[in-house]
């Protein structure tokens, strides 16, 4: 498995003439340094990565709730779960500030979580208690609060990427700089034309875009030698002007320190990233599929390897956080788990006739005044 | 001020919605510097530097960027160069600005204009007319206007809402249409217009089918037949009111509409009457729309595959002696 690289475009291009003021360096003079680097996590702090790991046994044990919850019929619809994928996705969810705009996709409940989403918020969301940000009206992983810079995702891949653009250039036009916006998907997003429109896009108005792509090898059910051809997805960076690096998705420093440069590059003004990290997805693509289509060698294989696990040991070995913290951490969060599910079990569900059924902000259900 | 053309009403409307509101943009194909397809932004981009933005020709990116724009605060309008070519954004439009704020309590007021219905020679893919769609989806709102002073005040409307707007601009009125001065004064959101009182027929309809019907209404008053035409102006909301109370003066409806039949605007408007103004009829409710092929190409094609003043003007007489 390779380490980071970074793979810039061929030639900067100038700066389009468009009145959104451009981008003031090209994505071709990325700062970073990371071509050929083993992975050693420089930059990456002992507190950063304690946070991470912290933050990535939240969302484990808050999603192996959340299966039990589904398991036992408490949540209706479907639950889609993150496990092997909590590096990544913690590592920016860490990496963004308050005042950046984050649309995470399906298995991000860490990196919501070390954006400031909650437990509380989650379970409420996906038992559809009137309290939950979502109030019953969506549900499991479509939830977020749009006005503060976290996106509610829809289901149809790729939508999210243009509309992060959107909240990075209404920024602009506020005078704001330094924000950054960021979203994940998976690999087979990539293969939607909103992919590739809002890539595009931000690569024309230079802006200050992360896109991390959490390449797990399976489109639901689908192997990437049935999703794309191309050897590399980073390579597609490219084709759009813009920065692409790559990160080793199961390792937690790996992830930190590589979206931590890309977050960063972003940040000062280089222009959009694309962020590809190779992992494996430890469950069904939700909780009803066994994934039997995964081959067991590909499970054995280093990259079926699990990132929790890698995370604690690499914490450990670097001295970071002892093993009686990890052994604590695990019961605090277990039981703040419990507690919150307790709770929220006991919340009111949506009343069907208190429900105003207007889709409209500004009119009444029947579009009057 | 010499006259004004319905498409600068558009473009006038957008220039004070620049002038007078720092939250607004434009953003759409060729809409900067060249001033648009149609030159509804023609010299925009000049006087409100940085405000009037050349897209790429990604539809479905331009309006997710509007909603995201919208999202924190902005008010944008989008220029699709055609109606057609706004299915390439259809996604974000019906599952992204429609159920934003159902979903989340956050408004979306973004406004996409789409250049509708059908002109001579303009074919399959440049003419179409897709109020019905959009206006099947809740959360939107579809405005049709038909006049060169609905499309200055509607539009202006459109941008003050805080809610999605799909504006129908009729391309085929775009350069007929002449008003003397921009109006003051408009009629509230969502009302329809008696655009000629009468007492026979209703016909209720919508964008430039109100002028071919008004014609139609005009040829039968020589037969002595007092024609009275309802002009929808929003399809969504549909002013039901307005409708069954001409019904109620006429007891006969004919809905007119550009689109094809199935499921559209007529069809809604006949549903409304039949079940909340059953009553109030005289003869079976009637509906004229275009033929229910593709739009075609050639004028003569053309000019059958749409009603028409004459088409209209025959189905009245028919409505009369049922």
């Amino acid at each position: 498995m390779s380490k980071g690289s970074v793979t810039s475009p061929r030639k900067a291009k100038e700066s389009p003439k468009t009145g959104i003021s451009p981008a003031s360096k090209t994505p071709g003079k990325s700062s970073s340094k990371s071509t050929g680097d083993t992975g050693t996590g420089a930059g990456v702090t002992r507190e950063l990565a304690r946070k991470g790991y912290r933050t990535m046994l939240e969302a484990r044990l808050l999603e192996e709730k959340l299966a039990a919850l589904y398991r036992s019929g408490k949540i209706v619809g479907g639950v889609f779960l993150g496990r092997g994928q909590e590096a990544l996705s913690v590592a920016l969810g860490l990496h963004l500030r308050r005042g950046d705009i984050y649309a995470p996709l399906i298995r991000d409940q860490a990196g919501r979580l070390a954006f400031g989403d909650t437990i509380l918020d989650t379970l409420r969301t996906y038992l559809g208690s009137i309290l939950g940000s979502m109030r019953g009206r969506d549900g499991n992983i479509h939830r977020g609060r749009p006005s503060e810079g976290y996106h509610a995702m829809i289901s149809h891949l790729g939508a999210m990427v243009s509309t992060v653009c959107g909240g990075l250039v209404a920024r602009r036009f506020r005078g704001e700089s330094g924000v950054v916006g960021a979203t994940c998907i998976g690999e087979g997003g990539t293969s939607t034309g909103s992919f590739h429109e809002g890539l595009n896009m931000a690569a024309v108005e230079k802006l200050p875009l992360v896109v991390v792509v959490a390449n797990n090898q399976f489109s639901y059910s689908t192997p990437n030698d049935r999703q794309f051809a191309c050897p590399d997805l980073t390579a597609r960076a490219a084709g759009y002007g813009i920065v692409g690096r790559r990160a080793v998705g199961n390792d937690l420093i790996d992830c930190l320190r590589v979206i931590g440069e890309a977050v960063a590059a972003a940040r000062s003004g280089e222009g959009p990233q694309l962020v590809v990290a190779d992992l494996l997805r430890l469950v069904g693509h939700g909780e009803h599929d066994d994934a039997s289509y995964i081959p067991e060698s590909l499970k054995k294989s280093e990259l079926g390897r699990d990132c929790l696990l890698l995370a604690r040991e690499s914490l450990i070995e670097k001295g970071w956080m002892t093993e009686e913290e990890a052994v604590a951490w695990r019961d605090a969060v277990a039981l703040e788990v419990e507690e919150t599910a307790s709770k929220v079990l006991r919340e009111p569900a949506p009343d069907p006739v208190d429900e105003d059924w207007n889709a409209f902000a500004s009119l009444g259900r029947e579009g009057e005044q | 001020m010499s006259s004004i053309t319905y498409l600068e009403a558009i473009r006038l409307a957008q220039r004070k919605a620049l002038a007078d509101d720092p939250r607004v943009f434009l953003y759409g194909q060729d809409i900067g510097t060249f001033g648009g397809a149609f030159k509804a932004t023609k010299s925009l981009a000049k006087e409100f530097p940085g405000r009037v933005l050349d897209s790429p020709i990604s539809e479905d990116a331009m309006v997710g960027l509007a909603i995201g724009a919208a999202v924190e605060g902005m008010r944008p309008i989008v220029e699709m160069q055609f109606a057609d070519f706004s299915t390439c954004g259809f996604n974000q439009i019906v599952n992204q600005a429609a159920t934003l704020h159902y979903r989340t309590g956050t408004a979306c007021p973004i406004v996409v204009r789409l250049p509708s219905g059908g002109t001579p020679g303009s074919g399959p893919f440049h003419s179409q007319s897709m109020e019905a769609i959009y206006a099947h989806y809740p959360g939107l709102v579809v405005m049709t206007p038909a006049t060169v002073d609905d499309a200055y005040s509607m539009l202006l409307e459109a941008v003050a809402l805080d809610d999605p707007v799909i504006f129908c601009e009729h391309k085929f009125l775009y350069y007929h249409l002449k008003a003397e001065q921009l109006p003051d004064q408009a009629l509230p959101f969502g009302k329809a217009r008696i655009a000629r009182p009468g007492r026979d027929v209703t016909v209720v309809t919508h964008g430039a089918m109100l002028h071919e019907s008004l014609a139609a209404a005009e040829e039968l008053s020589s037969d002595g037949y007092d024609i009275e035409v309802v002009d929808l102006r929003t399809v969504r909301p549909l002013d039901t009111d307005t409708i069954l109370a001409s019904v109620a003066r006429t007891g006969r409806l004919l809905a007119v509409g550009e689109a094809w039949p199935w499921g559209g605007v007529t069809a809604e408007v006949v549903a409304r009457v039949a079940s909340e103004g059953f009553g109030l009829l005289d003869a079976p409710p009637q509906r004229l729309n275009a033929k229910e092929t593709p739009v075609p190409y050639h004028p003569a094609l053309w000019g059958t595959h749409r009603p028409t003043a004459g088409t209209i003007a025959s189905s009245l007489r028919h409505l009369l002696e049922l």
